[in-house]
């Protein structure tokens, strides 16, 4: 319980190697995003492997965050955005129309850009997305081992009942992994989860994802290249076509896309000569 | 080339600050201090004038009062049930008054919260655009309507094709009916403000409940309406002291009887209606009649006055500080 993660990566070739046999959760197939008339994702397909952390990268404005958003159907919320292609779930495609977006969401967890805890106790901002979820053992046991896995048990143990919104920018980040993990997802999207913080803080969700990551597959888009090198086992390198859209370039381990990148736009964005 | 040369001669210029009419460092001209000063007093007089204006009603409304009391007991105000200023043995005991304007209040209030802030969630939450575009403009337009036609309507069909027919021995002229009407009239104030209300909630609490998989009910029932609690607690405490103050609807449907009864289906007076029977009759000036005027005002001032105060408190307690 006290333990103090050490950030760990499948940097030599055994897990590497590894990598390839693991086994995909979920997998996108000729993804194409628009917004209105304008196609902001086009051409994407990609696999994500089960207990791996998989960064997307890539310059603004290409697509990481949407191709993220389509992973639990966020996408939906935005009045005119439509979907082309699959996005799988194991075999089962999540746009299919017989799908529930709201059973999606409930399995596929999310953590935000900006720290959104809810005005709520602490106790309750864990407890809430179990409750509506139809959780019927023990609340305080499952608060309980959920603040412990996202490392905040210890500074907020005394003082559940107070307001999410009294803590720092960190630790309401963690309480809204805390609140993501209470509900047992089986991925968790993470949308530039460190961006809103200070470098410590960074650090420490950095560190806590690669502890999740035993138990969770992570999805994280983040504009921060060190990030991505330092916590992701596979990295997308996503990039914008001449008509402006967002597209994958290149996947692979993260080690391979930092050091010997295929794909010239990757290296080119990698080495800082553009983005 | 050209072009080049005509920058450098314009970045010249712009450095030696010679473009720039108003910008010397000192001596600046006393005209524009003195035009900025008169603006600024004009501007003060307009402040300073509705807060004038309010200390001066509460004023009069307080010596007129006084000399009321000299006359009648604060006891016999407060607590006796009969109030008949107007007859030989008169009797001045307040709370008939008070009441008929509570029964009023409290109809109207239940008749406009679940009303109103469904329509507030329905529109911030469910509706599509194009729906929203036409909804939030009509019930602004509700809000238009002359009291005293919607009073009026309420007397040709309200009363009679509505609350006569569902509630059976209601009179024509009754508390219920003006309730139902002045809760008619502050829908809008509900529902445009607690719609306000929760259109400021950051989104990303809205995103947050959707992503920990939320029905859209749950996200606006459980997140959204706690979450706007004190813009739609504040909507609420406004629209009662609009019904409490409201006037022309009670006198036009509540009737014109002091009542001191519990059933909203008889006719009642409320003080808003009082004042205006006393205010339109040739009561003398100076008399203990023409007083009651200020007593009951100033008990109404008081009223609305502590529900604002309230509200006040209950923004401020319940206000959340995102980020």
């Amino acid at each position: 319980m006290t333990a103090t993660p050490t950030a760990r990566r499948a940097t030599d070739t055994e897990t590497v190697r590894s990598l390839n046999g693991s086994e995909t959760i979920m997998s996108v197939e000729d993804l194409k995003v628009y917004y209105g008339n304008f196609l902001a994702v086009t051409d994407t397909s990609m696999n994500v492997p089960e207990k791996r952390i998989t960064s997307l990268i890539g310059p603004s404005g290409c697509g990481k965050s949407t191709v993220l958003k389509t992973f639990n159907r966020m996408n939906d919320l935005v009045a005119v955005a439509r979907v082309e292609g699959r996005v799988n779930y194991y075999d089962k495609n999540i746009y299919d129309p017989d799908v529930d977006p709201v059973a999606v969401r409930a399995r596929i967890g999310m953590v935000f850009q900006r720290p959104n805890p809810f005005p709520k106790s602490i106790y309750d901002n864990v407890a809430w997305g179990a409750k509506i979820n139809g959780y019927k053992g023990n609340m305080d046991e499952l608060v309980e081992r959920s603040l412990i896995q996202a490392a905040l048990w210890d500074e907020v143990k005394d003082k559940l009942k107070e307001s999410g919104l009294s803590l720092s920018g960190g630790q309401q980040q963690r309480l809204c992994i805390a609140r993501t993990i209470a509900t047992q997802p089986d991925v968790i999207l993470m949308d530039e989860p460190c961006s809103a913080l200070d470098p410590i803080s960074t650090l420490r969700i950095e560190d806590l994802m690669r502890e999740l990551v035993e138990d969770y597959p992570i999805i994280i888009v983040t504009h921060n290249m060190q990030q991505a090198a330092r916590v992701s086992d596979i990295t997308a390198f996503m990039t914008l076509t001449e008509g402006r859209s967002g597209t994958l370039a290149e996947m692979g381990p993260t080690d391979e896309i930092f050091t010997s990148p295929r794909d010239p736009r990757t290296e080119d964005y990698i080495t800082g000569k553009v983005g | 080339m050209a072009k080049s040369i005509a920058q450098d001669s314009l970045a010249a210029r712009l450095r030696s600050n010679e473009l720039y009419a108003a910008r010397p460092l000192t001596g600046s001209s006393m005209e524009s201090r003195f035009s900025e000063r008169v603006v600024r007093g004009l501007l003060f007089i307009c402040a300073a004038l509705s807060i004038l204006t309010t200390v001066g009603i509460v004023l009069i409304l307080f010596v007129e009062t006084i000399g009321f009391f000299e006359r009648v007991s604060l006891w016999e105000f407060l607590t006796v049930t009969e109030w008949t200023p107007l007859f030989n043995n008169a009797k001045y005991g307040v709370l008939p008054l008070v009441a008929g304007t509570m029964w009023v209040a409290v109809i109207a209030i239940a008749v406009a919260i679940p009303i109103g802030l469904s329509a507030a969630i329905y529109l911030s939450m469910y509706a599509p655009r194009g729906v929203r575009n036409v909804i939030k403009p009509a019930l602004e337009i509700l809000a238009g309507i002359p009291t005293v036609v919607l009073g009026y309507f309420a007397l040709t069909f309200i009363s009679p094709e509505f609350v006569q027919r569902v509630f059976s021995d209601t009179r024509l002229f009754s508390a219920l009916a003006a309730g139902i009407t002045v809760g008619i009239l502050i829908i809008p104030l509900i529902s445009s403000l607690s719609e306000d209300a929760l259109q400021a909630v950051p989104s990303g609490l809205r995103d947050g409940a959707y992503a920990l998989g939320a029905t859209k009910l749950e996200v606006s029932t459980r997140v959204m309406v706690p979450a706007a609690f004190s813009g739609i607690a504040a909507s609420i405490i406004l629209a009662l002291s609009r019904a409490i103050g409201e006037t022309m609807i009670v006198v036009l449907v509540a009737g014109g009887t002091p009542n001191w009864s519990a059933d909203p289906r008889e006719s009642m007076q409320a003080m808003t209606a009082y004042i205006v029977q006393i205010s339109s009759g040739d009561v003398p000036r100076g008399g203990v009649e023409y007083q009651t005027l200020f007593a009951v005002g100033l008990t109404l001032f008081l009223i609305t006055l502590a529900l604002n105060v309230a509200s006040y408190f209950i923004v401020k307690r319940f206000r959340e500080v995102y980020e």
